[in-house]
C-alpha cells in the first residue's frame, strides 16, 4: 500500500492543515476520539505526541499536556493499544511524534513493526540524529513503509538541509523560528528570508512550516512558502476551554480554516 | 581499553549527540572548534595565568593526619575547597567562558544545582563583561540560599525551574531550551561532564589539571606520583573526571566513584544512577539513566543539590560498564556523619557533595601501607543552614 502521506501531497499541496495533540491528554482515552474529530473538521494530517518526561524541544504548553498524559498512565504499549484498530475508522495520514528514549526503551524494531501494523506513516523523534538515523535505521523504517520526517531551522545550513532531504520522504518540517514549540512571542512568521531560501532550494520533498502557528494569520502566512502548517499547543490549549471535546475542536478547526 | 572520546563523541557506546536539529549548528560549531581553540598558544597563557593568580590554582594536596589515622591508612585531600568561589567548578568556566569569547557569544546561560557551578559562571561573566542567566530549580533555590545571594551580586539573573522535580535535571532542561530559543549569540557553559559531545569531553579537559597537580603533588611528598585509590564523588561527574583524567591508562591506580544513595538505594529516594540505571538518553548523550521501564526519567532525589542528577556522564558510564572505576553509594546520613567528622578531626567544612566521597573512606579498606587521594571538591558554606538543622546546633 501507498503510504498515505504520499497520496496525501499527490492530492494535495497546499494549504495542508497538520494538527499535533499529546495522547492520553486531557484525558487517557481521549487519543481516538481526538483523532476522528479531527478528521471530521477537515484537518488533512495528525501527529501524536508520545509524551516524555522531559521534552527539551517543547515549551510549557506541551510541557504541560505530557506531564498530565503520563499522570493518567500514558505509556507506550498503552498508545498502540488505542490505535489498534484505528484503520478501521479514518485513513487519514498519522504521524507519531515523541523523543527517542521511550523508542529506545520499547526497542527501535518492535516500535517501528507495531505502528507500521497499525497503520502509521510517518515517525518525528528530534533528538534521533541524522547520522545515527541513516546508519542503524533508516532501511528499518522504509521497510516498514514508515516516513522519517526530519526538523530543520532557519540556521540549519544549506549543505545540511540537503542532506536531510535526500534521507527523508514525507515532508520535511520546517520549524518557523528559534524557539521551542509554543512561543506566540515575536511573529513566528516574521523569517521571511528564510521561508524564500528554503522555497527556492527546490527539495525533493514538500515543506510543512511548524511551532508558534497559532491562528488563521500565521497560518496563512505559512501557507504562503510551504505546502502547509501544524498546530500543536494552540490546538492543546484549545482543547480544554470551557465545552466538550468535540466543541472545541470544531471551534477551533473552523477559526484556522475560514476567515472570521 | 581506551577511556578517552572517539572520532564521533562516543566513549564505548555511551555519548554521542541526540539533539534536536535547532540545536546542531551550535554543538557542530563547538565540535569544530573546541579542540583547536584550546591549543592555541595565546589561549593557554590566558587560561593559565587565570588559573594560577584568579583561581588560585595549584589548589595544595594536604596530607590529612588526624583522618589518616581514623582509617589506619595515608589519606591526602585534594583541596579543590580552597579554588575561588569555594569548589572545583570555576576550572571549568575559566575554560569555557574564554571559549565562548573566542567564539564571539555575548551571552552565557548555564544550569546549576548546587549553585556551585552557578557561582563560578556568574564569576567568570563578571569578570569577562558578559551577560549571565543561570537556571536553578526551585528546591535547589531554597536549599542552596547563599549560592543564589552570590550569583545575584555578581549581576547574574538567576531563573528559577519550576518543573519535574524542580532541581538539576529541571535545570538543565531550561537551559537547553534558552539555547534553542537563542542561538545566535548565545553560549551554554554547560557544569559538568554531560550534554551533547564535545561538552563532556571539554569539561574533561578543563577538570583533568586536578589529575595533572596531584602527579606532581604526590611524587613531591611521597617519592610516587600514583596513589592506591583516587576518590571523588560524582553528580554529572566533573570533579571525578578531572581527578580520575591522568590516572585512567594506570590501571594500579584504583578509581571510586562515589553517587548519592539519597535516603537508600531501595527507597524510592535515590540518585544512585549505577546502580539504578539503565542505559538511555538524557540531555543530549546516550549513557547510564534512571528511568521507568517506559523510558520516563525518573525523578531522583538526594540531600546533596550537586548529586541529586537521575544520569551521569557517559565517561562514567563507560568507566563503570567497563569496570576500570569502582561505583560506592552514600547515604544522606552517611554524608552528613562525614561533614562533622572531617570537620572535628581536620578543621574543614566539606560540601555535602564532597562528604559522600569521604564517608566512602570506610568502605574501601585500604591498608595501611597504602594511599588514598580525596578530591574535596567544595567547601561547606553553602550547605551551612542544613548542617545547622541536622545537628542541631541553632542556638548553642
Ligand atoms: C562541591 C561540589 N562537588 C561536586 C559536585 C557534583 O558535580 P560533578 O559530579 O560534576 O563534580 C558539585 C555540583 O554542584 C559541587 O558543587
Amino acid at each position: 500500500m501507498e503510504n498515505r502521506i504520499k497520496t496525501l501531497f499527490n492530492q494535495k499541496s497546499q494549504e495542508l492543515l497538520s494538527v499535533y495533540f499529546t495522547a492520553g491528554y486531557p484525558n487517557l482515552e481521549d487519543t481516538v476520539p481526538i483523532i476522528l474529530e479531527l478528521e471530521k473538521n477537515g484537518v488533512d494530517l495528525i501527529e501524536i505526541g508520545m509524551p516524555f518526561s522531559d521534552p527539551l524541544a517543547d515549551g510549557p504548553t506541551i510541557q504541560q499536556s505530557s506531564t498530565i498524559a503520563l499522570r493518567n498512565g500514558m505509556t507506550m504499549p498503552k498508545l498502540f493499544e488505542q490505535l489498534k484498530h484505528i484503520r478501521k475508522y479514518t485513513q487519514i495520514p498519522l504521524v507519531l511524534m515523541g523523543y527517542l528514549n521511550p523508542v529506545m526503551q520499547y526497542g527501535v524494531e518492535r516500535f517501528c513493526q507495531e505502528a507500521s501494523e497499525i497503520g502509521i506513516d510517518g515517525i518525528i523523534l528530534p533528538d534521533l540524529p541524522l547520522s545515527d538515523y541513516v546508519r542503524d535505521y533508516k532501511s528499518l523504517f522504509e521497510q516498514h513503509n514508515l516516513n522519517k520526517i526530519f526538523l530543520i531551522s532557519p540556521q540549519t545550513t544549506e549543505q545540511r538541509i540537503r542532506e536531510i532531504d535526500s534521507h527523508t520522504n514525507g515532508f520535511i518540517y520546517m520549524v518557523s523560528s528559534a524557539s521551542v514549540t509554543g512561543s506566540t512571542n515575536g511573529n513566528a512568521m516574521a523569517n521571511t528570508d528564510y521561508f524564500q531560501r528554503v522555497a527556492g532550494m527546490q527539495l525533493q520533498n514538500p515543506g510543512i512550516i511548524g511551532f508558534g502557528i497559532h491562528n488563521r494569520e500565521t497560518f496563512t502566512q505559512a501557507c504562503n512558502y510551504a505546502s502547509g502548517a501544524i498546530i500543536g499547543s494552540a490546538f492543546i490549549k484549545a482543547l480544554v476551554q470551557e465545552g466538550s471535546l468535540q466543541h472545541n475542536i470544531q471551534t477551533f478547526i473552523q477559526s484556522i480554516k475560514q476567515e472570521a | 581499553m581506551n577511556y578517552k572520546v572517539d572520532e564521533n563523541g562516543f566513549y564505548g557506546k555511551f555519548g554521542g549527540a541526540y539533539i534536536p536539529e535547532m540545536l546542531y549548528p551550535n554543538v557542530e560549531e563547538l565540535r569544530q572548534n573546541y579542540l583547536k581553540i584550546m591549543q592555541e598558544p595565546d589561549f593557554q597563557e590566558e587560561l593559565q595565568a587565570l588559573l594560577k593568580d584568579y583561581v588560585g590554582r595549584p589548589t595544595p594536596l594536604y596530607f590529612a593526619k588526624r583522618l589518616s589515622k581514623k582509617y589506619n591508612t595515608n589519606i591526602y585531600l585534594k583541596r579543590e575547597d580552597l579554588n575561588h568561589t569555594g569548589a572545583h567548578k570555576i576550572n571549568n568556566t575559566v575554560g569555557q567562558v574564554l571559549m565562548a569569547k573566542r567564539l564571539g557569544k555575548k551571552r552565557i546561560i548555564a544550569e546549576t544545582g548546587a549553585g556551585q557551578h552557578g557561582v563560578a559562571t556568574a564569576t567568570v561573566c563578571a569578570l569577562m563583561g558578559l551577560e549571565c542567566i543561570v537556571y536553578m530549580g526551585e528546591v535547589d533555590i531554597q536549599r542552596q540560599a547563599p549560592n543564589v545571594a552570590r550569583m545575584k551580586m555578581l549581576g547574574a539573573m538567576v531563573v528559577p525551574a519550576t518543573s519535574g522535580s524542580k532541581t538539576l535535571k529541571d535545570a538543565t532542561n531550561e537551559a537547553i531550551r534558552d539555547w534553542i530559543n537563542n542561538p545566535e549569540d548565545t553560549y551554554y557553559i554547560i557544569g559538568s561532564v554531560v550534554g551533547p559531545h564535545p561538552y563532556p569531553d571539554m569539561v574533561a579537559r578543563f577538570q583533568s589539571v586536578i589529575s595533572e597537580e596531584i602527579k606532581a603533588q604526590l611524587k613531591e611528598k611521597t617519592g610516587n606520583e600514583n596513589p592506591d585509590y583516587v576518590v571523588a564523588c560524582v553528580g554529572g561527574g566533573s570533579n571525578a573526571a578531572g581527578a580520575f583524567y591522568h590516572y585512567l591508562d594506570t590501571p594500579e591506580v584504583k578509581l571510586i566513584a562515589v553517587e548519592a544513595a539519597g535516603l537508600g538505594i531501595d527507597s524510592g529516594e535515590s540518585a544512585a544512577t549505577s546502580v539504578l540505571g539503565r542505559e538511555g538518553i538524557i540531555h543530549g548523550s546516550r549513557t547510564l539513566l534512571m528511568q521507568t521501564e517506559d523510558g520516563q526519567v525518573t525523578e531522583p532525589y538526594s540531600i546533596s543539590a550537586g548529586l541529586d542528577y537521575p544520569g551521569v556522564g557517559p565517561l562514567h558510564a563507560h568507566l563503570h560498564q567497563s569496570g576500570r572505576a569502582i561505583f560506592e553509594s552514600i547515604t544522606d546520613d552517611e554524608a552528613l556523619q562525614a561533614v562533622l567528622e572531617l570537620t572535628r578531626l581536620e578543621g574543614i567544612i566539606p560540601a555535602l557533595e564532597s562528604a559522600h566521597a569521604l564517608a566512602a573512606l570506610g568502605k574501601i579498606g585500604a591498608k595501611p601501607n597504602e594511599t588514598i587521594v580525596v578530591n574535596l571538591s567544595g567547601r561547606g558554606d553553602k550547605d551551612l543552614t542544613t548542617y545547622l538543622d541536622r545537628f542541631e546546633l541553632h542556638g548553642k
